[in-house]
């Protein structure tokens, strides 16, 4: 009895347990997607760059939760996570990835460059910050037809650095457009620290300036994240007017796939690392969900094993799925031209 | 036929298509409340009202990228560039997004905006305000780059670059918007990848784009009056799509020809234009295909050295007088 009082306290209205568990397992398939890109790398099945989502995926997770189906989204080249908390299918992520025809892009766009125009997800972006003025066209759009829809861009602590990010903020009060700026403060850009590379060192205390509310949450638990994400995209939806949040959380792995141990020794500890791994959000989310009774160990198991068979799944279909026929090279570069051929 | 100026002719293809589709809108520094910095955009705010021609801060990648970002979702936004050298601040939104969108995301996100604004100097305004540049734009896939150099092909190339449904950078040029030109009555547009041959000739192509085509016109003019020579004058309008038929066509005929533009020579796109002509009819050729071209200096502010640095009338009577020779 006393327990269940405790529960009703500790989950948000809007969060019934059989949700909870639906996002958990969501955190669960984004970790051993990501668990099996390393190895493929290291097999020759994917090239360029990668950028893993370990240690974040509260934050995905817990935003995209409350998107409507005809809300959009934009982030960056760490986009694993956001396509997979979307909804898309986790087999066609891992054939983008692996350069594949059947990949979300054709394999045209690779890891960087995910997309789901379907729900709404209008793409990875691999220029730091470059999509954050994309988002306030976005916005514009949707105040332009009056609808109630509203658009989330995702960005790293990095991209606060970058002039065009803080143009796009000033121009997202200006116009009131309904978007979430998310910057996932995970404590590095490459190898620099916030500290170094940002003159004010509370990344939501320089957004402020920019007219709109912001706020400064920690990333790690994802009830945390849920309810907070809540709150702000209801704000952002019926307001209409933009809103920053800064999102405390760190990266487990180092910053792309060529960043090993040896790298990140030139800029982090191991005790700061294990310090974080300490937090984990899917170890936190499971303890929750146990405490409470609202999994046994053995369920948590059954959907450990389920998540990581999804991921090996999607790397034989990648795997087994054709390249793009070679005509793919000249499609797409305009919606109604030919590019010639020059040989 | 109505004459009109070329400034008038953009503002009538942007009234007439924003009447036409309500998801036209405009943006850009000045365009709404001041009425434009050279007056294109007067009196569409009161027309159309504060949420289709948007006052933006002097922001241009944030313009660019609003603009992008309105384009993905089906609006189709024409941003105007208060002139294309501040353009260079958008540099990444143009060339890193909206030309590779499309072809990243495996084709299923357009973005049919427009990038308007005038190109080019000549009026003293010096090394930062003189800028074309078009032949980086062209040399972009993904990106279509119109020049147009009359009223009449203003308002018909807007007209189609606005219903365009990729990105489309419409280069206007300061030195022509007071020029006056017929317009036909009643709805037009003009296609991209067509030239136009602006005046006939049997002895020396001439191609050309944008103001140049007007030096141009002049110089065969006063050609065919002093000396005999017969020019043909294409106006190539478009640099992106490029119309290369019109032009071998045109050397078939006369065996000799000679590129002008305004923007700095080396690496400029008479460069591309040779090369082709070079590679697709080169037996037709009796003299090297020569360029007229602004000098490979920053543009000077005064006015003897600036007039010295843009391609003239009479560099252009020298070039066919040596193609001829
Ligand atoms: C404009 C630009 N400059 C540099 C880079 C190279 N680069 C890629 S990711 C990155 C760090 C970005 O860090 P942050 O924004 O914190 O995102 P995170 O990788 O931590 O998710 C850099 C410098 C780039 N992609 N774009
Ligand atoms: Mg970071």
């Amino acid at each position: 009895m006393r327990a269940e009082v405790l529960v009703k306290k500790a989950l948000p209205d809007s969060l019934t347990p059989q949700r909870l568990v639906e996002l958990y397992r969501t955190m669960l398939l984004i970790r051993h997607f990501e668990e099996q890109c390393a190895p493929a790398y290291r097999q020759g099945k994917m090239g360029g760059y990668m950028h893993v989502y370990i240690g974040q995926e509260a934050v995905a997770t817990g935003f995209i939760a409350h998107l409507r189906d005809d809300d959009y989204m934009l982030c960056s080249y760490r986009d694993h996570g956001h396509a997979i908390a979307r909804g898309t299918d986790p087999r066609r992520i891992m054939a983008e990835l692996f350069g594949r025809y059947t990949g979300v892009a054709k394999g045209k766009g690779g890891s960087m460059h995910l997309v789901d125009v379907e729900r709404g997800f209008l793409g990875g972006y691999g220029i730091v910050g470059g999509m954050v003025p994309l988002a306030v066209g976005v916005g514009y759009g949707i105040r332009y037809r009056g609808t109630d829809q509203v658009c989330l861009c995702f960005f790293g602590d990095g991209a606060m650095n970058i002039g065009p990010v803080h143009e796009a903020l000033n121009m997202a009060t200006i116009y009131k457009v309904p978007v979430v700026f998310i910057c996932e403060n995970n404590r590095y850009a490459m190898a620099t620290p916030v500290e170094f590379a940002s003159a004010v060192p509370s990344l939501a205390e320089r957004a402020k300036q920019y007219g709109m509310p912001t706020r400064q949450i920690g990333g790690m638990d994802l009830l945390e994240v849920y309810r907070e994400a809540e709150e702000i995209i209801r704000h952002v939806r019926t307001t209409p007017e933009p809103f920053f949040v800064e999102v405390l959380t760190y990266r487990f792995e180092g910053h792309g796939i060529a960043d090993n141990p040896t790298n990140q020794a030139l800029y982090r500890t191991k005790e700061e690392v294990e310090y974080w791994r300490q937090r984990d959000p899917i170890v936190n989310t499971a303890r929750f969900l146990l405490e409470n009774g609202f999994a046994t160990e053995n369920e948590l198991l059954e959907w450990d094993a389920h998540a990581k068979q999804q991921a090996l799944e999607a790397v034989a279909y990648a795997d087994a799925s054709p390249e793009p026929p070679l005509e793919e090279l000249y499609r797409d570069v305009y919606t109604d031209m030919e590019v010639q051929e020059w040989r | 036929m109505a004459v009109i100026t070329y400034r008038e002719a953009l503002r009538q293809a942007l009234t007439e298509e924003m009447e036409r589709d309500p998801g036209v809108f405009i943006l850009g520094e000045e365009v709404g409340r001041y009425q434009g910095t050279f007056r294109v955009t007067e009196g569409l705010l009161q027309r159309f009202g504060e949420m289709r021609v948007v006052d933006t801060p002097i922001s241009e990648s944030g313009i660019a990228g609003m603009a992008i970002g309105a384009a993905m979702i089906g609006l189709r936004p024409v941003a105007e560039f208060m002139t294309f050298s501040f353009a260079l601040i958008a540099a990444d939104q143009l060339v890193n997004h909206a030309a590779k969108i499309l072809y990243m995301f495996g084709g299923q996100i357009a973005v049919p905006v427009v990038f308007r604004g005038p190109a080019g100097g000549g009026a003293q305004l010096s090394a930062q305000h003189s800028h074309s540049l078009e032949s980086w734009y062209a040399h972009i896939p993904g990106l279509k780059v119109v020049t147009p150099a009359t009223p009449a092909d203003a308002k018909g190339m807007l007209k189609t670059a606005i219903r365009d449904n990729n990105p489309v950078i419409f280069m206007e040029h300061a030195k022509l918007y007071s020029t006056r030109g017929e317009v036909p009555q009643g709805e037009y547009t003009v296609p991209f990848g067509v030239a136009d041959i602006k005046r006939e000739g049997r002895d020396v192509t001439i191609i050309a784009y944008s103001q140049p085509v007007l030096l141009a016109l002049h110089a065969a003019q006063k050609l065919a009056e002093t000396e005999g020579i017969e020019c043909e004058v294409i106006d190539l309008r478009s640099l992106q799509p490029l119309d290369m038929d019109t032009v071998l066509r045109s050397i078939h005929k006369t065996h000799r020809a000679v590129v002008v533009h305004e923007d700095h020579r080396n690496v400029g796109f008479g460069a591309e234009v040779v090369a082709r002509i070079q590679e697709l009819a080169f037996d037709e050729l009796d003299a090297p295909v020569l360029r007229v071209a602004s000098a490979d200096v920053p543009i000077p502010y005064a006015r003897n050295l600036e007039r010295a640095a843009f391609p003239s009338e009479e560099d252009i009577i020298r070039a066919v007088k040596r193609v001829l020779a």
